[in-house]
């Protein structure tokens, strides 16, 4: 840790502090991110050299501001409490995997399982997300820029995905009481989802959602798909072959 | 009247009848708890060769045999320390009332071991009671997050369940009660089915990039644990020992569970004996005995089992069925008050009887072992349920210190295979030890 305290520059603004990953280590900048950002009064870490990198961030127990510059591997921001992260790239797969608070931000493409089973929190993807985008998800809320693809909201729980672009096949499949918002094209639906008809309820949450991922969509153009409900109990006649 | 000439068919018994219609009269699969009523061999199918001549035994009563078992020496700065050799295996909140999670933790807790979260989450009365806590990651993630990451001691990922290798967790609708379905996010009286996949990652080259992740999040210091249901256990085990586990769990196909469908039970899956022999000689191949440790489950009953278990190149056994038969399960009677009181007739209700019972599934056990229900789970009580599962364990490493002395070891550990010979050709060939009284091992 000492020669890394050496080797970083303190950026320009006074409670800021940069990590170049190129040079300094993942351990020691997650080590700091988990016991040091805080005490240390700390607001913003800005991560440079990510070059994929695979969990930068993960675990962040405090609202710290991290700021990362490339693209970034599997699971940044995995397990996110409380902290801001920006991905000014692209992100492997889980990003903000099981994040339960704050907000991550990708401001490319996100690769598969984007925002796996998270409990809490906002994901932004700018560009598209790949297979299983919110798969399992558990109470936190999505916004896709682009489309994504298959299988996403597959056994999603709880918690709202809006896609402004298109959805692949089997969007929705096996899904439990998470609602999603499409903008465009649905391939197919997976398993029991279904589409709603849009309420001025689910208008207005596609407007707070779009607004807090500063994209500029009309609520008006969303469809609203969610579970039919029909595999929430076991019964002869259900069809077990979804 | 001449007598009926009455054959039963042996390929159509009546069983076979019975679940033909119940099958026609339901279009369901049974679910059931518990584990495989078959007979598969075990290891009852072992003896050991115990000190003579060639081999000089400890005084049974008087000499030290150490059982100090350390799990999760390869990577994590603070290993799991034990007692003991058996641990308590990963059984669901949801599965199980959190009286029952309280008493596991006591008693874990006063004889040194670990006992497990499960498929539902960590709840504060096992947290609290117990001093070693291994928390699951299930493909479910139900309730998974990361302040109990960090207050777990070591995480298992599980892969899969001697019980149900390649299927996902089941929790029928009269289990999912407010408490439950709040910490799985799920709607009350939902019947649950949970994933089998993992949902961020897929092949085992993505479990090594998992692992690292956990590493990170719980800032390298706690083991990974990586449990697999008994399948094709050679190359399961070398691929995570590849990923980078800590520990290995194998759990055979004895294994119980709380609810899963009767042809999972019966038909998937390797016995435990075979699966032990497997893992061994994967790690082995590796040269990673002793880097990384290996925990056997499925139908350990006794310290004979764990002692045989041991002596194959376990580093530790993992029980869930035995510890659910010590804390009444099956049994006519409960305890409250001090008092045994009958639960013959609540038996008949759910269409068991005790000693057959499996009926784990509906909510409804008779002894509150595996219920929900507010009445029901007080029927166990958590510190005569913790004083009984003590004495449980206790007498294991007791019966297993017996058989350790008995073969001259210093250290439950030092038990090996040369210990051991096998009753039965099967059992000879699945462990590969030479069947008793010869030196002959079938395929070698
Ligand atoms: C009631 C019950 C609930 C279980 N729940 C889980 C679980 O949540 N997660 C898991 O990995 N295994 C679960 N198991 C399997 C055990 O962890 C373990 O693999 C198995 O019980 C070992 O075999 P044994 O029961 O013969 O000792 C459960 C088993 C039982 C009996
Ligand atoms: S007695 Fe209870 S724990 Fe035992 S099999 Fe029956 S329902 Fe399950």
């Amino acid at each position: 840790m000492a020669n890394i305290e050496a080797a970083r520059e303190p950026c320009a603004m006074a409670n800021s502090l940069e990590f170049d990953l190129s040079k300094d280590s993942l351990r020691d900048l997650n080590l700091f991110l988990h016991r040091d950002a805080h005490r240390s009064g700390v607001t913003e870490v800005v991560v440079n050299h990510p070059d994929g990198a695979h969990s930068i961030a993960c675990g962040m127990n405090s609202p710290t501001n991290i700021q990362i510059h490339g693209h970034v591997g599997y699971y940044v921001a995995g397990m996110n409490k409380h902290a801001s992260v920006t991905v000014h790239g692209n992100a492997g797969p889980g990003a903000a995997e099981n994040m339960m608070s704050g907000r991550v931000h990708i401001r490319g493409f996100a690769s598969t399982a984007a925002g796996a089973s998270a409990h809490g929190g906002l994901l932004v993807i700018d560009g598209d997300a790949s297979l299983r985008c919110g798969i399992s998800l558990k109470g936190g809320d999505i916004v896709v820029g682009g489309s994504v693809g298959s299988f996403s909201a597959f056994m999603a729980q709880a918690g709202r995905i809006v896609i402004c672009g298109d959805a692949e096949d089997a969007l929705g499949d096996s899904l439990y009481e998470a609602v999603i918002y499409v903008r465009g094209e649905v391939r197919s639906l997976g398993a029991d989802a279904r589409f709603e008809p849009m309420t001025d309820a689910d208008r207005k949450v596609v407007a707070q959602l779009l607004a807090l991922a500063g994209m500029s969509f009309d609520p008006a153009e969303f469809k609203r798909v969610a579970s039919a409900k029909s595999l929430y109990h076991w019964h002869a006649d259900a069809d077990q072959e979804y | 009247m001449s007598t009926p000439h009455l054959e039963e068919s042996a390929g159509f018994d009546r069983q076979t009848i019975d679940y033909i219609q119940r099958a026609s009269a339901s279009g369901l699969y049974e679910i059931r708890g518990l584990g495989a009523k078959r007979r598969v061999p075990n290891f009852d199918d072992l003896l050991f060769l115990a000190a003579s001549l060639s081999r000089y035994p400890l005084e049974g009563y008087r000499e030290r045999c150490s059982t100090k078992t350390v799990l999760g020496t390869r990577f994590a700065s603070r290993p799991i320390e034990l007692a003991i050799p058996i641990t308590i295996a990963g059984m669901s909140f949801g599965a199980l009332s959190a009286r029952v999670k309280e008493a596991l933790g006591r008693a874990a807790t006063e004889v040194g071991t670990s006992t497990t979260t499960g498929d539902g989450g960590m709840t504060s009365e096992e947290r609290d009671s117990s001093k070693t806590l291994v928390y699951q990651c299930l493909p479910s993630r139900y309730g998974f997050n990361p302040d109990d990451v960090r207050r777990a001691d070591a995480i298992e990922i599980v892969i899969g369940q001697g019980a149900k290798p390649g299927g996902g967790g089941m929790l029928l609708g009269q289990k999912v009660n407010p408490r439950v379905a709040r910490m799985r996010t799920l709607p009350e009286g939902v019947d649950q089915r949970s994933a089998s996949r993992h949902p961020d990652w897929t092949g085992p080259d993505d479990l090594v990039i998992k692992i690292k992740e956990l590493r990170e999040i719980t800032d390298w210091e706690k083991p990974i644990y990586v449990k697999v249901g008994a399948t094709r256990v050679f190359n399961d085990v070398k691929l995570a020992v590849h990923a980078g586990a800590d520990v290995i769990v194998v759990d055979g196909m004895q294994g119980g569970t709380a609810a899963t469908q009767t042809v999972f039970i019966e038909h998937v899956g390797i016995p435990t004996l075979a699966a032990l022999r497997q893992a061994v000689d994967a790690l082995e191949d590796l040269n990673m005995r002793g880097t990384v440790q290996l925990v056997i489950s499925g139908g350990i009953r006794s310290g004979a089992d764990v002692a045989k278990a041991l002596a194959m190149g376990a580093d530790a056994v993992a029980i869930g069925q035995g510890v659910l038969f010590s804390l009444g399960c099956n049994s006519d009677t409960y305890i409250s008050g001090g008092e045994h009181r009958s639960a013959v007739e609540d038996y008949a209700r759910i269409g068991a009887a005790p000693g057959f019972c499996h009926h784990c599934h509906t909510g409804k056990c008779p002894v509150g072992v595996t219920t929900q229900d507010p009445v029901l789970e007080l029927r166990l009580e958590p510190a005569v349920g913790a004083k009984r599962l003590k004495n449980y364990l206790k007498t294991l490493n007791m019966e297993m210190t017996t058989i350790a002395r008995a073969c001259g070891k210093q250290d439950v550990h030092h038990l090996e295979r040369e210990d051991l010979v096998a009753l039965t050709v099967e059992a000879a060939a699945m462990a590969r030890l030479p069947l008793a009284g010869t030196s002959w091992i079938p395929g070698s």
